[in-house]
């Protein structure tokens, strides 16, 4: 079904442009350009040539975020702690949520950290072609990377909070075991599930210019589908295999038993269902690719 | 191997009629016609899917050989942009190929990616990854960068507080860095003070003779016969001539008086009995007194407009009225408001008129003009004159006024105090 067509071929290798000498005359790179037919797939040759513009795009997002804030990482500390804090009181307290041998305000954090993390890459992600507009009709480049270096950016954040969470088992007196080895696994997950989503709406929202106000909307009640701040037994059994249909599912009671230990938060995570999250991840992902590199053609046109 | 840098054959571009705003459908539309698809009023649901289409590029063939410097000339819309765009693969062609033997740098814009956040050293790296150098190239190239721009001493501080000129002479410090083996560049130099303009332009030279292959838009035909011994002149999204760019130039400049108006003289004379004085041309001068047929908001630019007479008419009387696309005057410019009557006139001459700094929004404007004799209205055009307005360097931060909403831009400044 996938045609790897691609509208660029680049037929030689060589890095460095050798300028106007007669030995490079053997090696000069030929472009063809033509109207491409049917669906792209990624460019990988395309995207090695231009890794360093992908890193300076992370650099600025990143560069940029701190610097427009004065409150800058005081911010992006205090704001997982008020969520917790609220949740605590409200799932915690007042609805006495069952949260296993951990206390609830670890567990709610626990949830949240992957959670902000996606809610912030996938809103960041699903307008990032708009707002480069300015990139997009001026230069050439794999616009993958557009919303790729969005989900990156996003890594510092949850690096911050991951650094906040780490103070709070310190706190709460919980050592981890040898399963946060598997953490970086579930983050992972967390960027694909992200990416994958972000290309189609990053996509669709050249067109569609509504989703500029329907992705926060999407994120709002998505993580109310998903066990950020109640545990998965508070569905019934028969349930919940339609949770993991939610590949967010996965990723936070990965979070969860990667930080705590296996067997610690009453999670009911069967591998089965582990499985079909990353399952449903990857088609989201490599789908919204297809989707993504196949539409990016009108970019430039449209946006 | 082929001495061919770039060769193009029955290239073409299908672009959909609309402005940007048009051009963006809404989910909520496009869902609400997939439940109800029988009812579309008037077509609007559906012009998605049967808009009316033009053919911005048509049947372009071309071929470039390697180490030559090609001017790109043709009225505003007459493809130029996209025909870069394409050859820089920022968009596709509808059909034919291209092919391009070496490694490409586009510069359509001056400073694309610049963030007004990040300090003049930041958005150098930012830039030149933009522009795609390398890392290391930066590096290298970073204190010739600096030399180059002028800016050394605001270095590290935000590009939000440049002026409009430290911003325009940092990104083309940059930009004329730029090492490809072929360079694609859009009206660029339009923007920038004389002085630093003359300099990027030598720099630019200096990269023409190293044997690069350079394809040159602009609209400044001073700037093209100077550094281009060939063009191309595009009408309507083809190719018309391209050959001797001093050639091409004076068919270019031929046609476009043609296109504007016939000054058939004798005939006139013949038409208008009561007519001592009729115009016989026009045309637009740019700052170094070269013709051409854009107006860049915010430099000077010279209308000229030739007449003949007869029966000695000894002084006129000259009044233009300037109007913009929506057909609303934007101003009125008169000889008695500034010099009083312009003569003797003799047989035949011409009158200047020079604008200091022509704050006019981008878009098409027209000259309508009136000639007085001894108090005596004896000739007048309601088109005179034509021409376009590329307003992108007028402000510090590229930013089109739109022209709804303006009929000619202010100098301004912005403060801000807290209570
Ligand atoms: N993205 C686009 N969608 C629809 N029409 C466009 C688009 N870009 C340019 N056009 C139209 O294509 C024509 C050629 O434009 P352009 O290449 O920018 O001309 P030039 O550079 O010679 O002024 C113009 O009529 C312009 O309005």
């Amino acid at each position: 079904m996938i045609e790897q067509t691609g509208m660029i071929t680049e037929e030689a290798s060589s890095d460095e442009p050798a300028l106007s000498s007669f030995a490079s005359l053997v090696d000069i790179p030929v472009t063809v350009i033509e109207p491409s037919r049917g669906l792209s797939f990624i460019d990988l040759q395309a995207f090695w040539h231009y890794r360093e513009l992908l890193y300076f795009l992370v650099w600025r997002d990143i560069k940029v975020r701190y610097k427009q804030t004065a409150l800058g990482v005081i911010w992006v500390i205090l704001q997982p702690l008020a969520s917790m804090a609220i949740f605590t009181i409200l799932f915690g307290v007042l609805l006495d949520a069952p949260s296993g041998e951990v206390p609830y305000p670890l567990f709610a954090f626990a949830g949240l950290l992957p959670w902000n993390y996606f809610s912030f890459a996938l809103t960041r992600s699903s307008t990032s072609v708009v707002t480069n507009a300015n990139l997009v009709t001026k230069i050439y480049f794999p616009r993958v990377m557009i919303p790729l270096s969005a989900v990156i950016s996003g890594l510092v954040d949850f690096v911050v909070s991951l650094l906040v969470f780490v103070v709070m088992m310190v706190l709460f007196a919980i050592t981890p075991t040898w399963a946060i080895l598997l953490l970086p696994l579930f983050l992972l997950l967390a960027m694909l599930t992200s990416l994958g989503f972000g290309l189609w709406l990053s996509a669709l929202n050249v067109r569609y210019r509504d989703i500029n106000h329907l992705a926060p909307f999407i994120v709002q009640i998505w993580m109310y589908l998903t066990p950020v701040v109640y545990a998965t037994t508070l569905i019934p059994e028969r349930f919940r295999f339609l949770l993991s249909l939610n590949p967010m599912t996965g990723v936070i009671e990965g979070f969860r038993w990667a930080l705590f230990g296996p067997g610690v938060t009453d999670t009911v995570l069967a591998p089965a269902f582990v499985a079909l999250s990353v399952g449903i991840a990857l088609v989201v992902f490599f789908t919204g690719l297809v989707f993504f590199r196949t539409t990016e053609k009108t970019f430039a046109d449209i946006v | 191997m082929s001495d061919i840098a770039i060769r193009v054959q029955e290239l073409g571009k299908l672009y959909r009629i609309g402005t940007a705003a048009a051009r963006h459908d809404t989910l909520r539309d496009a869902l609400a016609s997939l439940v109800r698809p029988s009812r579309s009023f008037s077509g609007q649901d559906n012009k998605a899917s049967n808009g009316s289409h033009f053919w911005a590029l048509k049947d372009i063939s071309f071929e470039i050989k390697r180490g030559t410097v090609i001017g790109v000339i043709g009225r505003n819309g007459a493809g130029k942009s996209t025909l870069l765009k394409i050859l820089s693969r920022i968009t596709e062609p509808t059909t034919g190929f291209a092919e391009i033997h070496g490694r490409v740098g586009s510069l359509l814009e001056v400073g694309t990616g610049f963030h007004p956040e990040l300090t003049g050293r930041e958005n150098i790296y930012l830039n030149g990854a933009i522009l795609g150098m390398k890392r290391v190239e930066i590096d290298r190239k970073f204190d010739e960068i600096v030399a180059f721009s002028e800016i050394e001493r605001f270095l590290d501080t935000p590009v939000k507080r440049y002026s409009s000129g430290m911003y325009v002479r940092l990104a083309f410090a940059v930009a004329a860095h730029l090492e490809p083996e072929i360079l694609l560049v859009d009206e660029v130099l339009a923007v920038g003070d004389a002085a630093f303009q003359k300099k990027c332009m030598g720099k630019m030279g200096d990269v023409a003779g190293h044997g690069r292959t350079v394809l040159f838009v602009s609209h400044n035909m001073g700037v093209i016969s100077q550094m281009c011994p060939q063009s191309i002149a595009l009408r309507e999204g083809r190719i018309v001539d391209f050959g001797d760019t001093r050639e091409v130039i004076n068919r270019y400049l031929k046609t476009l008086q043609d296109g504007n108006r016939a000054y058939a003289i004798e005939d006139r004379f013949a038409r208008y009995p009561d007519r001592d004085i009729v115009l016989t041309g026009s045309s637009l001068l740019d700052q170094d007194q070269e013709p051409t047929d854009l107006v860049i908001a915010g430099q000077p630019i010279t209308m000229e407009f030739e007449y003949r007479t007869r029966n000695n008419p000894q002084y006129a009387e000259i009044s233009l009225t300037i109007f913009n696309q929506l057909g609303i005057p934007v101003s009125h410019l008169n000889t008695a408001m500034l010099a009083g009557p312009l003569g003797p006139l003799g047989e035949r001459g011409h009158f200047r008129c020079t604008l200091e700094d022509t704050p006019l929004p981008s878009g098409s404007y027209r000259v309508a003009l009136a000639v007085h004799l001894h108090g005596r209205r004896v000739e007048e055009h309601e088109s005179a004159l034509e021409f376009d307005v590329d307003d992108s360097g007028f402000f510090a931060h590229q930013s089109h006024a739109a022209l709804q909403y303006s009929t000619m831009l202010l100098r301004h400044a912005w403060l801000h105090g807290k209570a």
